[in-house]
């Protein structure tokens, strides 16, 4: 394990703090994600070992996903795109007065996810690495579409309204470019709109906007303001996580599997959340605050993001868009991602691995040392904190792509997030289709592209046969069960 | 106000007469560059790779501060850029789709509202079978793809109606009428690792897209897509340098096709300020670290500037415009 050794050095050590603190700053805005923050610091590290620049590099990245539940447990507004499902359970705890506890559940999870996704790097490397090739387009949709049908029937409301909120989100999410024809989509001649619509700018409003327009409405009492403080909730919660060792075991799996195909820790959160919710006990309380969960979704994301690194060292393909930025920075660094790039770079790869472990225990206690400063802030009146959220969602807006228009997105965005709530509409699978909905198109596509129009291909090997089966079964669970329980009373009758 | 005008030309005139004395025109705050490309692709990798080589060496007072505009195919950066004329604060790098877009998708932009500025290189494509396909050269290959039925092989490639689609179009003028099945993938990466994976059975990649999976013996390369052979001749792989890939044209497929990584600046922008960026991008190219991102790629460090530059992008939009109405890709 000499890996340690090169990250253990005083200069190295140093990087490792400061990435993760720039990185939790990047993950609390809005916005400024991981990918962009990486980018911008990626000129600096030129003069740096390739070694030490990745190290501080992929500590920025560590720290942002530790960040982004921050936001969207405290204020409903998820820094990052895989925080969004964090906030269905975490932010209605806050509401509760229990937000350090949200807090410290969400950042200890964080820490499992990783640590499982970097035991599984360590010992399961060139195994694991093979196994993405298996993965072409046919495996990608069944993958997406497994994590829709884990994720019908979450509303509480009429399937309707979430067929709904899903079909608007697609409809949104089909806007742009078509990049499997290359012509240009529901833009309607404007050049604002060849972007289509921006995930983090529909979530910003949605969620961050909608959430304090309701706030307003109900007298401006921002209901988390009662949270005592408590300096031992981090012990405190600590004894309830073993409990949910099933619901993290999954969350890992799922995690590390969708970050090493490479399907993103977006998707592995969303896909988490809803197969929790499905085999909990608890399930019907989902949504209302309850502490698994937060647990899921954070543990996936966490584990899919480290697992991400995976592919994108042997293969070169990044499993996200931060694992593509940190991509075109070996590549200036002189280094080959591929194959061959643990063996020919050891000192390299093992100094990766060895900061993955050290950069995630380092970020751990650094957050976990915040959760009773972070919870106080919820104590600052709403009055006070309401147009600073507001400054920070538009600023967050603005960042994405520095331009104004996204920021009156935001605020269109906003008050749909606010009628939705106030018509009982789900939010989640809106958010869901507008952040898979491209990526389930294009994989379909090129799936019939491929087999020149002809469905079997979902079923044409064992593999992307048995990703497709499990989807439909959890599509058509709640008849399943339906039946089951119609059929045990039977029995007993 | 007259007097206000009377006033700076007085001042502009004074500074004139100092200004030969003095370097020319300079920035004067940090200039915006754009990608019209996504984070982690060729053109992203290189527009950051400058941006690290100015910085390292110190080689311009005013930060550069790199942008992505990716969106419809990197019309936004295009409209961007040309949306702020005489602004000399704002450059550009390109790739062919400076001229693929405005053509597929009918975005109103063209090269001529910009300043060219200078290329830097070349792109190279190379044509890529899996290493244990039977196919050993692009004759062999194509004459499968000739024997066998319609649309049987598969093509991967990067984005659609762009610079991979193009090329393959250009393939099947050798094909006796036989297509291939194009499939458009989102990153150059993703692309080699389908092909990997046997997803696909070819691909056009760049070099550098697929450099890693040949030197581990999972790729072959059947010939480049270019006029002469490489000039890099240190090995790749055990057996073989960039300069042992024979040309298309050697084996039989006569179809050539090279990608601009150039940089423009914002259109009517004064000849003091072009000069500034022509400059700055020279001293760039004559950095060590440029001749070894060269190489790593395997690009053709084909360098223009001023109207040679000007011409070279005039031939390539009439190329383009050729090959992208020959396949039906023009908007309508």
């Amino acid at each position: 394990m000499g890996g340690f050794l090169v990250v253990l050095s005083p200069f190295n050590l140093m990087l490792m703090l400061v990435g993760i603190l720039l990185g939790v700053i990047i993950g609390v805005l809005p916005g400024l994600g991981g990918a962009n923050g990486v980018a911008i610091l990626l000129p600096l590290t030129f003069s740096m070992s390739p070694t030490s620049a990745i190290i501080m590099l992929s500590c920025i990245y560590w720290g942002a996903l530790f960040g982004g539940a921050i936001t969207s447990i405290l204020f409903n507004i998820p820094g990052e795109p895989w925080s969004v499902a964090t906030t269905f359970d975490g932010h209605p705890m806050a509401r509760k007065g229990r937000a350090d506890e949200a807090l410290t559940a969400a950042f200890t999870s964080s820490f499992v996810g990783a640590l499982v996704a970097v035991l599984v790097i360590t010992f399961l490397a060139p195994l694991v690495a093979k196994f993405a090739l298996k993965f072409g387009p046919a495996e990608f949709f069944a993958v997406q579409f497994l994590t829709f049908a884990s994720f019908i029937g979450m509303g509480k409301g009429s399937p309707f309204k979430t067929l709904a909120s899903m079909t608007l989100g697609f409809a949104l999410a089909s806007v742009g470019l078509d990049s499997v024809t290359g012509q240009l989509r529901m833009t309607f001649g404007t050049a604002e709109l060849l972007t289509g619509f921006k995930f983090l700018v529909a979530v910003i409003g949605l969620f961050g906007i909608g959430e304090i327009l309701g706030s307003m409405e109900t007298g401006l009492a921002f209901t988390g303001a009662h949270a005592r403080l408590r300096l031992n909730a981090v012990l405190e919660t600590w004894k309830k996580l073993p409990q949910y060792w099933m619901t993290s075991l999954r969350s890992c799996i799922i995690g590390c599997w969708m970050g090493i195909t490479p399907g993103g820790a977006t998707p592995a959160s969303f896909m988490s959340y809803g197969l929790a919710k499905r085999f909990s006990k608890d399930g019907h309380k989902f949504g209302t605050g309850q502490i698994e969960g937060v647990i899921a979704p954070e543990t996936g994301a966490h584990a899919a993001g480290t697992s991400a690194l995976l592919p994108m060292l042997t293969l070169g393909i990044p499993g996200s868009p931060t694992a593509a930025v940190l991509l075109g920075g070996l590549l200036i660094w002189g280094l080959q991602p591929g194959p061959l790039l643990f063996i020919e770079q050891k000192d390299f790869v093992w100094g990766l691995i060895a900061s993955m472990y050290l950069g995630n225990i380092v970020g751990l206690v650094i957050v976990l040392t915040c959760v009773p400063l972070f919870a106080a802030i919820l104590r600052v009146p709403f009055s006070i904190i309401a147009p600073v959220i507001m400054v920070i969602c538009a600023v967050g807006a603005y960042t994405i792509n520095n331009a104004m228009f996204d920021v009156w997105m935001m605020g269109v965005f906003g008050v749909i997030g606010y009628l939705f709530n106030k018509l009982k509409y789900p939010l989640p699978p809106m958010v869901l289709a507008l952040v898979l909905g491209d990526m389930a198109e294009s994989s379909f596509r090129q799936s019939m592209l491929l087999s020149q129009g002809d469905l079997s291909i979902f079923w044409s090997n064992g593999l992307v046969g048995t990703i497709f089966g499990l989807g439909v079964i959890l599509l058509f669970w709640p008849v399943i069960s339906w039946l089951m329980g119609m059929a045990r009373q039977g029995k007993t009758a | 106000m007259r007097i206000k005008k009377l006033l700076l030309g007085m001042v502009a005139l004074a500074a004139l007469a100092v200004a030969p004395a003095q370097a020319a025109w300079e920035p004067t705050r940090p200039v915006t560059f754009l990608i019209p490309a996504g984070t982690g692709g060729g053109a992203d990798q290189m527009a950051r790779f400058i941006d690290g080589v100015v910085k390292k060496h110190n080689l311009m007072r005013q930060n550069l501060i790199v942008v992505n505009k990716a969106g419809g195919a990197g019309a936004e950066g295009f409209l961007d850029i040309k949306g702020s004329p005489k602004d000399p604060h704002k450059i550009i790098i390109t790739l062919s789709n400076l001229f693929t877009t405005p053509l597929a998708t009918g975005t109103p932009f063209n090269w001529k509202d910009l300043t060219p500025v200078a290329m830097l290189a070349l792109d190279q494509f190379v044509l890529w079978v899996n290493a244990e396909s039977p196919h050993k050269t692009a004759q062999e290959y194509l004459n499968a793809v000739k024997a066998g039925a319609d649309r049987q092989y598969k093509m991967g490639g990067t984005g659609s109606k762009q610079e991979d689609q193009i090329i393959t179009v250009a393939l099947e003028r050798v094909t006796g009428g036989k297509k291939f099945t194009y499939v458009p993938f989102a990153g150059g990466g993703a692309v080699a690792v389908q092909l990997v994976g046997k997803h696909v059975d070819s691909t056009v990649n760049n070099p550098i897209e697929a450099v890693a999976q040949w030197k581990a013996g999972a790729l072959r390369p059947l010939c480049l897509f270019d006029a002469k052979r490489s000039t890099y001749t240190d090995k790749v792989t055990s057996t073989m340098a960039w300069s042992d890939i024979p040309t298309c044209k050697e084996s039989g497929v006569n179809v050539e096709y090279q990608m601009l990584r150039g940089i423009f600046a914002a259109g009517g922008i004064t000849k003091d300020q072009t000069d500034f960026y022509v400059n700055l991008m020279t001293k760039v190219m004559q950095t060590p670290d440029w001749r070894t991102f060269m190489e790593q790629g395997a690009f053709n460090p084909t360098v223009l500037t001023g109207n040679e530059y000007r011409k070279w992008v005039e031939t390539a939009e009439k190329t383009h415009f050729d090959l992208m109405k020959e396949a039906d890709f023009l908007h309508k």
